[in-house]
């Protein structure tokens, strides 16, 4: 049987700490410890002295990991940089997924793969999921927009709510611009004139 | 025509600027280029981007590429530094409680005297842990060369990592006692209430040379006429920055949602160097906190890739010949000739000079025949000479 890994996930949304922490799971029996607090974080991880660390790559908190990394000599379990193994296509998923992953020097690339295959996936899907939210804002946030700028034009031109919306459309198809982008300078423009 | 598309990642800070203004105000289109500036959380991820490919150029603390050819980051290929983005930029805060322990010895926050600070601090306090934004940062060296200056011994200072978004929030739950962060971070610790600033960087070393344009060495070489098309874009971008009546438009600019998300009152202060350094309100003024382009500073001297690597080799226990003249291979002056010449940028007749030694502005042979170069005195007078550098 082969010694038991402690992995630590930093994540300070929880819901997101505990999908990756089933992922993990799946990947074998391993200790996972989630750390959610970015204070303190390099202390919080030396006294779990984990095998591997996983954050995401745009976390801020990632360049104190780096420093640990830098700090740690060799008796102290130190936590190397992963973009150091020779495995192309799992550093290219990696960065593709958002995710970044110090392990301990010396850990043999078989124990860590299937690890950072699951996390990839997890990530994989957190960054579908962030692209679908912002994509359904800014959606939303254009529908408002061209809600107003249609009413303003029925109240100021005295028409009813079709022949707002066909002028807002036929004025962005003559200027080759979006339906929104006319609205919202509309909508601004209504702003000063009141 | 149609625009040739370039990744470049950068990180929200106040001087990612010249990328910024190069993309918005058309300097970029202008070489041909349509750059999608890539937003980026750190600068582990800003290297690790740029080694993957996944950017083509970055935004990055001027030592990083040295840190590499010193063998101090992860196994990944060559980073060249083409340009310099700014100099200044940086300020360092104290928490409050230091703060008040600096007034009650007499001590008068004006922002400037960097002798005056150090000797304050040091009666105020024993020990001291400072944060900066990462280990190998200009910020860093500005920290250790002050605080050594002014008498502390290497072992009652530490110098720790904490990312400039959280330092106001460090300083506020006394983590760390003082900060050295570029701005609009600085003045976030005040706003919050969480600081007091102390100096500007530019009081420690008055050219301290702080963020650089990097790309792979392969990029770089391959891609050549691409990278001068850059070069030249960014190289516009930070001349029209430091035109005095642009600092506004471009406090306006960063302020955006997609950039730094913060109050253009917020962002104008270290473009304007018109400081609030207190929670209580009290003004001060630091003319030239923060330098895109004059005095030739976009320069990428290879002195300062020597006198850094120095530094970092003494830290770091490497052999300092060795570093220093890896390290000056990194600062690519050769690309900065051959790429900026064509834009009329006036070039220095030497590539190494002497760091440290102007207390006043001073001419110096270039192409054109004399170019003016800024002061670039340290504070304590600290002098250095790359005499033994590898020609």
């Amino acid at each position: 049987m082969t010694e038991r890994l402690t992995i630590v996930v930093v994540e300070e949304d929880a819901e997101r700490a505990l999908r990756i922490v089933d992922g993990l799971r799946e990947a074998g029996g391993h200790e996972i410890l989630v750390i959610s607090e970015p204070a303190g974080l390099a202390r919080r991880i030396a006294e779990r002295s984990p095998d591997i660390v996983l954050i995401d790559a745009g976390n801020p908190s990632r360049d104190v990991l780096e420093e640990l990394a830098l700090a740690s000599g060799p008796m102290e379990r130190p936590v190397a940089m992963f973009v150091d193994r020779s495995d192309e296509a799992l550093t290219r998923a990696a960065i593709e997924a958002g995710v970044s992953a110090y392990v301990v020097d010396g850990l043999r690339a078989d124990r860590i793969k299937p690890i950072l295959d699951a996390a990839v996936a997890r990530f994989h899907l957190f960054q579908r999921m962030r692209a679908e939210l912002a994509a359904t804002r800014a959606a939303l946030e254009e529908r408002k927009v061209i809600d107003r700028a249609k009413a303003i034009l029925m109240k100021a031109r005295g028409i009813g709510e079709e022949e707002a919306y066909a002028l807002l459309r036929k004025t962005a198809m003559d200027q080759g611009r979006r339906m929104a982008d006319i609205a919202q300078q509309l909508v601004m423009a209504a702003g000063l004139l009141t | 025509m149609k625009l040739h598309p370039l990744r470049l990642g950068y990180v929200p800070l106040t001087d990612a600027a010249p990328l910024i203004v190069a993309q918005e105000l058309g300097f970029a289109a202008e070489e041909g280029l349509d750059l999608d500036l890539v937003r980026l959380g750190s600068w582990a991820q800003s290297r690790d981007y740029l080694a993957a490919g996944a950017v083509d150029a970055a935004h990055m603390l001027l030592p990083m590429p040295i840190a590499q050819r010193l063998g101090l980051g992860p196994a990944m290929p060559d980073l060249d530094l083409v340009m310099i983005l700014s100099q200044g930029g940086q300020a360092i805060a104290v928490s409050v409680a230091l703060a008040e322990a600096m007034r009650a010895g007499g001590h008068g926050f004006d922002f400037s005297d960097a002798r005056a600070a150090g000797a304050s601090l040091r009666m105020a306090a024993r020990r001291l842990r400072v944060g900066v934004p990462f280990a190998f940062s200009t910020h860093a060296e500005l920290v250790w060369h002050w605080l050594l200056a002014s008498g502390f011994a290497v072992d009652e200072v530490e110098v720790r990592t904490v990312p400039p978004p959280r330092m106001a929030e460090a300083l506020a739950a006394g983590e760390v006692d003082a900060a050295c962060v570029g701005e609009p971070w600085a003045s976030v610790a005040v706003e919050t209430g969480a600081g007091v600033l102390l100096l500007p960087g530019r009081a420690i070393w008055a050219s301290a040379p702080e963020k650089g344009l990097v790309l792979r060495h392969d990029f770089a070489e391959a891609q050549a006429e691409v990278t001068g098309r850059l070069m030249r874009a960014v190289w516009r971008a930070g001349r029209w920055l430091d035109e005095p009546g642009n600092r506004g438009t471009a406090a306006e600019l960063l302020a955006r949602p997609a950039c730094l998300d913060l109050t253009s009152e917020l962002t104008e202060r270290g473009l304007s160097g018109r400081f609030v350094i207190s929670p209580a309100g009290e003004l001060r003024e630091a003319p030239g906190f923060i330098r895109f382009h004059a005095g030739a500073a976009t320069f990428p001297w290879r002195s300062i890739a020597a006198l850094f690597a120095g530094r970092m080799a003494r830290r770091f226990g490497l052999d300092l010949d060795s570093a220093m003249r890896r390290a000056t291979a990194c600062f690519r002056t050769d690309l900065y000739r051959l790429h900026l010449r064509a834009a009329g940028a006036d070039l220095p007749g030497a590539s190494a000079k002497i760091e440290g030694a102007m207390q006043h502005a001073h001419a110096v042979a270039s192409e054109s025949g004399r170019m003016i170069l800024h002061p670039d005195a340290f504070f304590d007078g600290h002098i250095f000479d790359p005499a033994s550098l590898p020609r």
